[in-house]
């Protein structure tokens, strides 16, 4: 995180770029089913054997069947792809939720893509009602010692931590998604 | 270990609708209430996946010749830039754009709008921007369509466009809309945005040079994704 914490000149206001005039975002919609979502969409690394899973809950606990997930993560040696690779693992996925609101991937356990922070998965949520995506992250469980020094999950509340940390259940990893309410995810400001 | 990656640029967001637009009904229930943390770019917020390398089919841009038959409507065509915060092309970005029929249906089933499908049109295209960032697509006019959020609500005519951009901050899912519609003032998720100048930037702009004669017409649309606070020299640029 040292890269990105040291005060670095902002060359596009010394050449006098004028601000940036983004192009907004608009919802996903309702209907983006039949367009996004593609078969080896949830499949991270085809030879994965960790399956990560959870549903998205809207602020009056309902599931949300109308969402669609996407992550971002490096191999297991912290290193994210630049280019296709032999064993398929693409490090990145897509997944729309279910009628149940169910989402699920298939991957690998990241490593720590910089000294000092602990594994995590980038998540990026869009949904129906939602008009610019919303940012989250997948920490692991059985990083305690990893989790507690890392340098965005240290600076989260105690208890609004465990929205951050898949949870084991059974075979799997659990990251249930709350967009608001008492169980409400942490999300980021990017 | 990767050089150091720049961070991308914080200005401008105020463009991005606020996630609380309760003219919206959708919103209500599902916008985060707890304020957004902020975080700075690592590595996650900095690389991008490659995608849509190999995987783009020949026709994928071309969603009229996506059928054995000709679907009903509109001809046009749909084209621009998609480019950086600091006014850089976006190179080899994968670019997918889903739509309703000339009638204002989607072929998803839990569409039900009693306006008729067409079976020569799905509404699903794909392209990779080429060198100077520029991304095409043939399709039809998309119809407006009604919707529940209140009486008698229609949203404008649009295309939903999905980009990626260099990195994962630079994810954008947007609409782009057609220029003159009278549906406009009407629509809150177009009326989400706050400034009516950001609002245009979402609105296509009619080109006799994009339109080709006894084909179609042609809209010029051009997509600004964040760029990042510093740019390396672009080898292609003259300076
Ligand atoms: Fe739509």
């Amino acid at each position: 995180m040292a890269a990105v914490d040291q005060p670095r000149p902002i060359r596009a206001q010394a050449e006098g770029i004028v601000m940036q005039e983004l192009t907004p975002s608009q919802t996903v919609g309702p209907f983006f089913g039949f367009a996004l979502p593609f078969p080896e969409g949830p499949i991270v690394a085809p030879a994965g054997e960790l399956h990560i899973v959870g549903t998205v809950y809207d602020g009056a606990s309902q599931p949300v069947p109308d969402a669609l997930i996407e992550i971002w993560q490096p191999d297991a040696t912290g290193t994210f792809p630049t280019e296709p690779r032999p064993d398929g693992f693409r490090g990145w996925g897509r997944c729309g939720t279910d009628a149940d609101g169910h989402f699920g991937f298939q991957t690998i356990k990241p490593g720590p893509a910089e000294p000092g922070s602990a594994p995590h998965i980038g998540v990026v949520v869009h949904a129906r009602g939602i008009l610019h995506h919303l940012v989250t992250r997948i920490y692991f469980p059985d990083e305690n010692a990893a989790n507690a020094v890392d340098p965005v999950l240290s600076r989260v509340s105690g208890e609004r931590q465990a929205t951050l940390i898949a949870r084991p259940d059974g075979d799997v990893l659990r990251f249930d998604i709350h967009l608001q309410g008492d169980h409400e995810t942490v999300f980021f400001d990017v | 270990m990767t050089a150091a990656l720049p961070p991308y640029r914080r200005d401008g967001m105020q463009a991005h609708p606020p996630r609380d637009h309760a003219a919206y009904r959708s919103t209500a229930l599902r916008h985060p209430k707890q304020p957004l943390l902020p975080l700075p770019h690592s590595m996650t917020e900095l690389t991008q996946p490659m995608l849509g390398t190999g995987a783009i089919g020949e026709l994928d841009h071309d969603l009229t010749q996506q059928h054995p038959g000709e679907p009903i409507g509109e001809r046009i065509i749909v084209t621009g830039r998609v480019l950086d915060g600091n006014r850089r092309p976006v190179r080899d970005t994968l670019v997918e754009i889903w739509q309703a029929n000339a009638a204002g249906r989607y072929i998803q089933k839990e569409d039900q709008h009693p306006a008729p499908l067409d079976p020569h049109f799905t509404g699903v295209g794909r392209c990779l921007t080429d060198n100077d960032g520029r991304y095409r697509f043939v399709t039809i006019k998309p119809g407006a369509y009604p919707w529940k959020n209140h009486l008698n609500a229609w949203r404008p005519a649009h295309i939903h466009f999905s980009l990626f951009g260099t990195a994962f901050v630079t994810r954008l899912i947007t609409q782009m809309y057609f220029p003159g519609d009278p549906l406009f003032p009407y629509d809150p998720i177009m009326q989400s945005v706050r400034e009516e100048s950001d609002r245009q930037r979402m609105v296509a702009r009619f080109d006799m040079e994009t339109t080709e004669p006894e084909w179609a017409l042609g809209y010029q649309w051009d997509i600004v994704l964040r760029g990042p606070e510093t740019t390396p020299p672009d080898p292609d640029e003259d300076h």
